[in-house]
């Protein structure tokens, strides 16, 4: 484990996992899937900005914006035949939500491991989430750079 | 009891045409006193979003693979799994999941190890069924618990580990390796579009025929027709029923679904799946591999 504080709001759904049977963080994941929001319709038009995570065993697609108060946005796609990977990427765009730039580069790397999917859901999975936090947080650093 | 037969003519020409139902039969026959259907897919998640009324789930990993050791649980684990999912030893078992049942062949496998006498695939799987818009739900089914016997897991006949590869090499034995193309010659590690499971080595073992599992698989996920899976295994290949065969994967999950074809659509009786597969041969000390799309020659004895 990283000895890294996590902000609030990732706290927040690490402790909510943690405090379900296994069976009941299955039914979380799922509630977090269905509210994967949409894409903004700027990018449902511009499938060339989104960036594949390949480590996901389903095809998911991200795209990082950092606006000009320096608050990053997370965007994300998958297909709902990929409850799972949809999943993933509604808990950490919720779980980012309003961070800014250097907030977010510094979110452990390893907050997929922390929130009780390991047994839930396994290992082998969970790096595609470990895989999706990378990819987010590379994005932003290009962000960053190019402002 | 066991349930009734389908009596499709399309599985009548299969070796075992017993192995395998119809979403036709399966939509006549769901509520059967002695039928379990059971959902195995590659998503974790998939079963809860909607599934056929009344199919309990089985998830390869979480069920089926021990947690510590990197093998599959034992009689009394899977009595115990089988048994909370209300399936008894004389159950008919109808298995269906996504992917072209990748993982409910897995799971057929795995049963089999066990030796459950009456296993069967929807032919199809889940993506048939959905697409003929049959019933789904997201009802938890009710289940009956049973008492399932603590039966000894046999790894002798249907499954290979590496050192039966090895001596299967030097006897000249049929390998066949149903990965992409790119796994087999090298290119890449790990399927297109998949994560890396941690091979360090690329490539393929020795003299193994490259057929991709899904060759046997229909557009609609069905399989294939008799004819069409002599003419990739028997013809193309050159096999019999005869041949002693391994095949193999990545971690053993598309190698299950072509052990099924082999055994019971064609009938072939020496199949085993090497569910090691690539995981372990790409990252063992010391034993042979072979790069590019040729098939390469199995080294000397």
């Amino acid at each position: 484990m990283s000895g890294a504080e996590l902000p609030d709001a990732l706290a927040e759904i690490r402790d909510d996992f943690l405090a379900l049977t296994l069976k009941e963080r299955l039914q979380m994941l799922l509630e977090f899937s269905n509210e994967l929001p949409a894409l903004p319709e700027r990018y449902a038009e511009h499938p060339d900005l989104l960036e594949r995570v390949e480590e996901c065993q389903s095809p998911v697609f991200i795209f990082v914006e950092v606006d000009d108060a320096d608050v990053v946005h997370l965007h994300a796609t998958a297909p709902k035949e990929s409850p799972t990977t949809r999943g993933f990427a509604s808990i950490l765009a919720q779980g980012l939500a309003g961070m800014t730039a250097t907030e977010v580069l510094a979110v452990p790397d390893d907050f997929p491991q922390m929130i009780g999917l390991m047994e839930a859901v396994s290992p082998l999975r969970v790096r595609g989430m470990t895989a999706m936090l990378g990819r987010t947080k590379r994005q932003v650093r290009e962000r960053m750079h190019a402002a | 009891m066991a349930v009734e037969n389908d009596t499709t003519p399309k599985f009548a020409e299969y070796a075992h045409p017993d192995r395998l139902v119809s979403t036709e039969w399966l939509a006549e026959h769901l509520g059967d006193l002695d039928l379990v259907v059971v959902e195995s897919d590659e998503d974790v998640l998939l079963y809860e979003t909607g599934h056929i009324p009344g199919a309990v789930k089985i998830d390869w990993h979480t069920d089926l693979n021990d947690p510590v050791t990197r093998d599959y649980i034992f009689g009394e684990q899977f009595a115990e799994l089988v048994g909370s999912r209300g399936i008894d030893r004389n159950s008919t078992v109808v298995m269906y999941g996504d992917k072209s049942n990748w993982w409910a062949a897995y799971t057929l496998w795995v049963f089999s190890l066990f030796g459950h006498e009456d296993v069967r695939l929807l032919d199809g799987g889940r993506d048939k069924w959905i697409a003929e818009g049959r019933a789904v739900t997201t009802d938890e089914p009710e289940i009956t618990p049973r008492e399932y016997p603590i039966a000894e897991r046999s790894d002798v006949e249907i499954r290979a580990y590496k050192d039966d590869v090895l001596d299967h090499l030097d006897e000249g034995g049929v390998l066949i390796d149903v990965r992409s193309p790119e796994e087999y010659s090298g290119e890449r590690t790990t399927a297109p579009a998949y994560p890396d499971e941690g091979a360090l080595r690329a490539g393929h073992i020795p003299s193994a025929h490259n057929v991709p599992w899904a060759k046997a698989a229909a557009e609609d996920g069905t399989f294939k027709p008799l004819a069409d899976l002599n003419a990739i295994y028997r013809e193309g290949l050159g096999l019999t029923a005869d041949d002693d065969v391994i095949a193999y994967c990545r971690i053993g999950e598309r190698s299950s679904h072509t052990w099924f074809v082999l055994t019971h659509l064609l009938g072939f009786e020496g199949v085993r799946n090497y569910d090691g597969s690539w995981t372990e041969w790409g990252s063992a000390v010391r034993v042979p591999i072979t790069k590019g799309a040729e098939r390469g020659e199995a080294p000397l004895a």
